[in-house]
């Protein structure tokens, strides 16, 4: 009796194994700054790409979705692009990461993007306040 | 004054805790009951004082200290005052003070039902829970500190973070912790067990309650996590494989292995080593969570905080893993099966594999999410799996254990005969291939849905199979129908209960396949007046309106959605908190039974003529919540007292 439980045990942990085996070497994404990146890129290979969107590199076509800016580590730089709506948090001297592909066309294709939320303490100042009464006034301003 | 007086209470909590903890052992040792009953008195001194740190810091927080840290960081003038309140456990400091309290409290009902019930157990269950407590007011007196001051004192505090502006965040935490720290019942009567030799089924009897406890909290709040990720963070989903999620789905998973591994030492004597070792992993696996999300090792988009914090707890961790091994080899010899297995066809060797399988999805959830650590560590790469990986592995796992569920309950114990097997099911069999073969008809292409649903069926039919047998054999004996039925939930209440909780799994189960198998979405610009369509609805942009709140300033959208007539207007909005970089965003929705329609406003033009929208129509989601609903209801049917022995 006991054999049959040790050989079943044996048969699911090597599923198990193997399942995890090949779950891995289906989706692993691997972590790269902008330098390594351009050291070596394997087009077709999963990345997620981290660094600070190039102030001025940023630009977004509503109509298209069509979404391109820069990420950089202080010293290289890498052109990505991406179809949709810039996240909440996202934007020019912001930290971002994008994950995708690198493409033979020469600039990273981005399925996703998350942006960095930063956790310093920030007292709030006047200016965000009139930022956001500007906006009312605007908006305002339009429906009349 | 009032922030100095609950690090007080808080220091005098710490030294209470250790006093009692270390005179309770004593105690037990030199048998003197005196010594007991003191950490009894020192455990109950524990929960006014921590009590009194957490009134004090809500105080802090209605009255806008913020003289305090923590309250300056996480409120502000325009705060709302329910958010005043929920935000004392809107950050890391306040949710250890919650935990403690509630670990404080666990302790009080231990103590309360349990100190004449429980003799020989008792005094070891009081150190070993004043420990656990003692470590987290270390915390709270040390690493995170929640009555530190600022200075200079500001003049506004920063306010909670939006995304916990929530109702789902006032209970989310709660039922999490209630389920975390009850872990600790469990885990405490498991090695008051091997130190006191008695690794029996008697720690089981005592605590099992306790363990459905934990289960229903912890499945809550995973449950209004889902939830609040689904109508909060407006990506449309409800479950990311985020390092945070799988920090409170791994615990619920071994305890859930716990509660139907238990019933097979109470039957046959066996597993006591697995019993114990399951709780302690258990109880392990919520330090872990705790680490994982507070510490920041693991970048995370829901890790709010970071800190010194991670070295205590991965050092408690640690300390609890050895001291339960050592005790373990201590007690090795005392750990063997009385029973043996008979036959591969029987219940004994379905909720074996049950507990494999659960163990297994636990264990690769907990590869993949330590996974980025170890390759850095090992590699020096750092990568990482995401939810692909965790798809891949566990759904396999899931359609074997919802297998197992349609199995378990009905087969026969020792050795099934082929009647038992016949009798059992013949008709669940048949149900779950005619489902597989309808719903195949009807144009279910996905293999993976149509096994799933086949699967659901199976089990579901088991259950009816069941229950009507149960009833009829009462009918027999002349009673109603209605009384029958609910006689037998009520005298059977663990295992009506843990069929109700089956039947939950499966409703969740159809809304996961659901809402995974046939979700749309499209992502678009509209001018004004131009309309979107997808799955059968239009939806309109008709313009853009700008508000002030309390606390925000919130753009909304108009969208007026119809299928053929005018089901009525989305008002997905952006808000801007003044102390956020960026907005947050507000998702509108009409949620169905069979459909949802899930509007997100993504950018607009300032002027109001265009909009981005990601509109999503979301399949059966709504049935993850309605079978979240019957889950719990049935675990809070399995918790009520036995009545099976007259008292």
């Amino acid at each position: 009796m006991k054999g049959k439980f040790i050989a079943g045990g044996a048969v699911i942990a090597a599923t198990l194994a193997y399942m995890i085996y090949a779950g891995v070497t289906q989706s692993t994404v691997y972590f790269v700054t902008p330098s390594e990146l351009r050291a070596a890129p394997v087009v077709g290979k999963a990345y997620r790409l981290g660094g600070l969107v190039q102030a001025g590199s940023l630009t977004w076509e509503p109509r298209s979705l069509d979404l391109s800016f820069a990420l950089s580590d202080g010293k290289v730089t890498v052109p990505v692009r991406h179809k949709g709506t810039p996240p909440d948090l996202f934007g020019e001297g912001r930290g971002a990461v994008v994950e995708g592909s690198w493409t033979a066309d020469g600039y990273f294709k981005a399925s996703l993007i998350l942006a960095k939320h930063s956790e310093e303490y920030k007292a709030p100042h006047d200016g965000d306040a009139t930022g956001g009464r500007d906006l009312i006034r605007t908006l305002q301003g339009e429906g009349r | 004054m009032i922030p100095e007086l609950g690090g007080a209470a808080a220091i005098v909590a710490l030294a209470l805790a250790l006093w009692g903890a270390v005179v309770s052992a004593i105690g037990a040792r030199t048998g003197r009951p005196a010594l007991v009953l003191s950490a009894q008195h020192a455990a109950l001194g524990v929960f006014v004082l921590v009590t009194a740190c957490f009134a004090l810091l809500t105080y802090a927080f209605l009255t806008f200290d913020f003289s305090v840290r923590y309250v300056a960081i996480n409120t502000n003038l325009g705060t709302p005052f329910y958010y005043r309140i929920t935000g004392v456990w809107g950050a890391l400091e306040g949710s250890i003070i919650l935990w403690t309290w509630m670990l404080a409290l666990y302790t009080l009902i231990v103590i309360l039902r349990h100190r004449e019930s429980a003799h020989e157990f008792y005094p070891w269950v009081l150190t070993v829970m004043l420990s656990v407590m003692a470590f987290f007011l270390l915390v709270i007196t040390v690493a995170a500190p929640p009555f530190a001051r600022l200075a200079p004192v500001p003049a506004d505090g920063r306010g909670l973070n939006p995304l916990l502006e929530d109702t789902g965040m006032i209970t989310h935490p709660i039922a999490l912790y209630l389920g975390f720290t009850g872990v600790t019942v469990p885990f405490a009567f498991a090695l008051a067990a091997l130190i006191t030799g008695r690794v029996g089924d008697a720690w089981i009897t005592l605590t099992r309650r306790w363990a459905i406890i934990a289960w229903y909290f912890l499945s809550l709040g995973l449950l209004i996590g889902g939830w609040w990720s689904y109508h909060v963070l407006g990506w449309g989903g409800y479950w990311a494989w985020d390092p945070v999620e799988n920090a409170a789905f791994m615990p619920w998973l071994t305890a859930t292995a716990f509660l139907h591994s238990v019933m097979v030492q109470e039957r046959r004597r066996m597993l006591k080593l697995w019993n114990i070792s399951l709780v302690i992993i258990t109880f392990g696996l919520t330090l872990f969570g705790t680490f994982l999300t507070r510490s920041g090792v693991i970048a995370s988009v829901h890790a709010f905080t970071q800190g010194a914090i991670g070295a205590f707890f991965l050092s408690f961790l640690a300390l609890v893993l050895l001291t339960a091994l050592g005790l373990l080899a201590w007690r090795w010899d005392a750990l063997g099966a009385q029973g043996e297995l008979d036959s591969v066809v029987s219940r004994e060797s379905a909720f074996l594999l049950n507990n494999v399988l659960l163990v297994a999805a636990a264990f690769t959830v907990f590869f993949g999410t330590v996974f980025p650590l170890l390759s850095e560590a090992v590699r020096g790469v750092k990568m990482s799996v995401g939810a692909p990986f965790f798809n891949q592995v566990n759904v396999p796992l899931f359609l074997a254990l919802i297998f197992l569920m349609g199995v378990g309950p009905l087969i026969a114990w020792r050795r099934a005969s082929p009647d038992n097997l016949l009798r059992s099911f013949l008709w669940p069999v048949v149900a779950g291939g005619a489902a597989a073969a309808l719903f195949s008809a009807l144009g279910v292409r996905s293999a993976l849905a149509v096994l799933a649903l086949a699967l659901t069926v199976f089990v579901a039919a088991t259950i009816a199979v069941d229950f009507s047998r149960a009833t009829r054999a009462r009918l027999r004996m002349g009673e109603r129908l209605l009384p029958a039925m609910g006689g037998l939930l009520r005298r059977h209440n663990r295992r009506y209960g843990g069929f109700i909780v089956h039947l939950g799994i499966l409703i969740v189960t159809l809304g996961v396949t659901g809402s995974q198998a046939w979700s749309v979405q499209i992502e678009t610009t509209l001018r004004r007046g131009e309309a979107a369509e997808l799955a059968g609805y239009r939806v309109r942009f008709d313009g853009l309106t700008a508000t002030e709140e309390s606390n925000h300033f919130k753009v909304a959208g108009a969208f007026t959605v119809s299928n053929g007539r005018v089901i009525g207007i989305l008002r997905p909005a952006k808000k801007f908190y003044p102390q956020e970089q960026s907005p947050i965003a507000g998702v509108d929705y009409r949620l169905g039974l069979g459909e949802d329609v899930y509007l997100v406003l993504g950018d607009f033009a300032r002027d109001g003529s265009q909009a981005t929208v990601k509109l999503q129509v979301n399949r059966l989601v709504s049935w993850i919540w309605i079978g979240g609903g019957v889950l719990t209801l049935g675990a809070l049917l399995a918790i009520l007292p036995d009545r099976k022995k007259p008292a």
